[in-house]
């Protein structure tokens, strides 16, 4: 500091003249402006993605359905007239199927022509024609309109997504598929409902197949081990740290560790997950449980910070006031520390789990990258999440995968928001308001 | 909550004499910050049933001497106290003694009011609640509502229980706080300025206080106030860069100090 003498000085007083006022003034507005503007600035760039993300995606929750008077020819399915299950399972519903669609176009008799006129259903059209007629067998023999999904291409086709301005040899429908469904539709025969594939399957090579519930079920299961390990962990060792632990070279070096791996890259945490999980202690691969060990390393020190932090800033005044009472250090931090944290260990905690949701790279490395089909059961089962299924449609080829992408990322953030949405109800809950 | 109804007159006991047994008697204590020595050398007995005033300019030692009253400095890292602290013959600073339990017996009022934030009946009820000191509901109501009284609170938060603590005045927390320490019925309790941020008629309801309730304790209280310790003390002790200067009956340091020092201090000319 320099050297403060106190020698006698003229009076001074402040200066409150208008241009100062002025000034201030102007500085105060110039500064509203720039906070708007970055306000509108992020607003706009969110929106912008949500709104992209929703025009994509809105369409993977509806899909095309052609209604068609199908024969369930006792000839095709049950010839014996037994009505055995074993033989109605085993029956040629792929003909059923592509009988239905000749009936109603008799003109097209050449076999490319038939085949093409086939390729309108969608893929699992025999598998859904084989279940109505298992569930109910009496079908069989009759004539029933059932509204069949179309398949990819055609729903791209009706949804808007592939031009008809380009050439034929540009697109997966030729002319010839454009008119029949063009006579379809004035037939009004073409209708719109809800796509219950997307929500109730697992992935499938086929647009029209996959669903989302695998991936959710996966991301649940992975989330909730990451919730059970981390959480607890995390605030044990926060407290620990905080109020028990001495002040020394160890608990120095730890805390600067803790710092350190809050900023390590994700993947890390999955080569560590891959040597030590799978490779050591012989975890099965691509298993929530192995995702939720890996997600909870790296959620750990996040919380741990946040814990810390919110444990810091109760005021030393209460921790007075209940020691003065005689409270043990374990009652102080039990029944006034960690209470009056807690809003901020669940804003951290909020944070790292979301964090974790969105989490794709450390889960590349332990195997849950793999094209699963089944929605998994278990902790053990095989299983993917919803950032790794965005990834790997994403990657997919197919035209009909591209709002299957967007519909993947509108539930991921769905969930963000209801998980968030809990973890600010139960703040509110525990929020003293004095 | 049921309204609290049952009230108990504070037992009035006639002023202890100066033969009074000692309650606290510190012998050579030294406390350091760090490197840094805050307190000097320091001999001073407490007498039971008694105010004690500690008084003596800013940064001389006061609030630490009282904090190692009850171990508070346990709590400040690089806080060391060496010496001997008795209470009722017993050294505090043993290393079998039980903090909690001498924290139990020793109750705190801080200088800023801190209730905690909870209801005002928790407030008081906490300390209870955690020594086990009630039976039941009833019980619990029996002594918040006591404690409450004898603090002078009662009449002002009766219809107020289930409010938040934090959100009386500062002289009601004040009150509050001295509520919750007498709640535990500790033998000694420590006041750190308990009045330094309280309006005169506050001031004068816990100085009233302060003389009904040392009937029952044994009272050390800080105070930068030469006519509060002059009212309400029957012994001073006067502080002076960590040293006790010199401890005597109020009456006499008052009128007749011995040490140039705290004739200084009284009088005004240096503090
Ligand atoms: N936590 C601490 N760390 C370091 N030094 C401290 C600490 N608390 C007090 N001190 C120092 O110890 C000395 C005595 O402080 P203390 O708080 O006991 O003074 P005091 O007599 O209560 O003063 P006041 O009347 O202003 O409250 C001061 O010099 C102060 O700077
Ligand atoms: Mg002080």
């Amino acid at each position: 500091m320099t050297d403060l003498a106190v020698r006698p000085m003229a009076l001074r007083r402040p200066d409150l003249s208008a241009t100062r006022l002025r000034r201030r003034y102007a500085a105060e507005r110039r500064f509203r402006f720039y906070g708007i503007l970055a306000v509108a600035v992020a607003a706009g760039m969110l929106g912008l993605l949500l709104g992209s993300i929703l025009y994509k995606g809105y369409s993977a929750f509806y899909r095309t359905e052609i209604a068609l008077p199908v024969n369930f020819d006792p000839a095709v399915i049950d010839p014996a007239g037994t009505r055995d299950p074993a033989v109605i399972a085993a029956a040629d519903y792929a003909k059923i199927a592509r009988d239905s669609l000749n009936a109603r176009f008799p003109d097209v008799s050449s076999r490319a022509d038939r085949r093409a006129l086939s390729q309108l259903l969608a893929a699992g059209t025999d598998l859904r024609l084989r279940a109505i007629a298992m569930k109910n067998p009496a079908i069989i023999g009759t004539t029933a309109t059932v509204e069949l999904a179309a398949s990819d291409d055609v729903d791209m086709l009706m949804k808007g997504r592939i031009s008809r301005a380009v050439g034929e040899a540009d697109r997966t429908l030729t002319d010839k598929q454009l008119a029949w469904m063009d006579e379809l539709e004035a037939d009004g025969l073409v209708a719109y409902s809800l796509n219950t594939t997307f929500f109730t399957a697992g992935d499938s090579r086929e647009p029209e197949e996959a669903g989302v519930l695998g991936a959710f079920i996966g991301s649940i299961l992975t989330m909730l081990v990451t919730l059970a390990l981390a959480f607890p962990l995390a605030v044990a060792t926060a407290v620990y740290l905080e109020e028990f632990a001495p002040k020394n070279r160890w608990t120095d070096l730890i805390e600067v560790n803790i710092n350190n791996l809050a900023a390590v890259p994700s993947i890390v945490f999955g080569l560590l997950g891959l040597a030590i999980f799978l490779g050591f202690f012989g975890l099965p691969r691509s298993a929530p449980v192995v995702g939720g060990l890996v997600l909870a390393l790296m959620t750990l020190p996040t919380i741990i910070i946040a814990t810390r932090a919110s444990l810091k800033a109760v005021p030393p005044s209460i921790r007075e006031a209940a020691y003065g009472v005689g409270a043990s250090s374990l009652q102080v931090v039990t029944h006034h520390v960690v209470p009056l944290a807690l809003p901020g260990i669940l804003t951290g905690t909020i944070i790292g789990m979301a964090r974790a949701l969105g989490e794709t790279a450390p889960l590349l490395m332990i195997g849950m990258v793999a094209f699963i089909v089944d929605v998994p059961k278990g902790f053990t089962d095989a299983a993917t999440v919803l950032p790794v299924q965005v990834y790997l449609w994403a990657d997919s080829p197919e035209r009909g995968f591209v709002e299957k992408t967007s519909g993947a990322i509108i539930v991921l953030l769905v969930t963000l928001i209801l998980m968030n949405g809990i973890a600010v109800f139960l703040r509110r809950r525990f929020e003293r308001r004095w | 909550m049921a309204a609290i109804e049952t009230l108990v007159p504070p037992a009035k006991v006639a002023a202890a004499g100066a033969g009074s047994p000692v309650t606290v008697e510190a012998r050579d204590v030294n406390v350091y910050y760090g490197e840094k020595q805050a307190l000097k050398q320091v001999d001073l007995d407490v007498r039971r049933h008694e105010v004690t005033a500690l008084i003596g300019p800013s940064g001389c030692g006061k609030s630490t001497f009282l904090r190692c009253i009850n171990r508070m400095n346990d709590v400040i890292e690089g806080c060391r106290v060496t010496g001997r602290i008795s209470l009722d013959g017993e050294d505090i600073y043993d290393s079998d003694l039980d903090v909690v339990a001498l924290r139990a017996r020793v109750g705190m009022v801080f200088q800023k009011p801190n209730p905690f934030p909870k209801s005002v009946y928790d407030n008081v009820a906490y300390g209870p609640r955690i020594h086990g000191m009630a039976a039941n509901r009833g019980e619990l109501d029996e002594i918040v509502a006591n404690s409450l009284e004898r603090a002078g609170l009662l009449k002002e938060v009766r219809d107020r229980l289930n409010d938040p603590g934090t959100g009386l005045s500062g002289g009601q927390q004040q009150r509050l706080c001295i509520a919750r320490a007498i709640a535990v019925n500790p033998e000694v309790i420590l006041m750190d300025e308990p009045c330094s941020a309280l309006d005169p008629i506050a001031t004068a309801r816990i100085e009233e206080l302060i003389d009904e309730i040392r009937a029952n304790y044994t009272i050390v209280i800080v105070t930068h106030s030469m006519q509060q310790a002059a009212r309400v003390s029957q012994r001073t002790a006067f502080f002076h860069l960590g040293e006790l200067v010199e401890a005597g009956d109020t009456p006499e340091i008052f009128t007749s100090p011995r040490d140039r020092r705290t004739h200084g201090y009284i009088t005004g000319r240096f503090g």
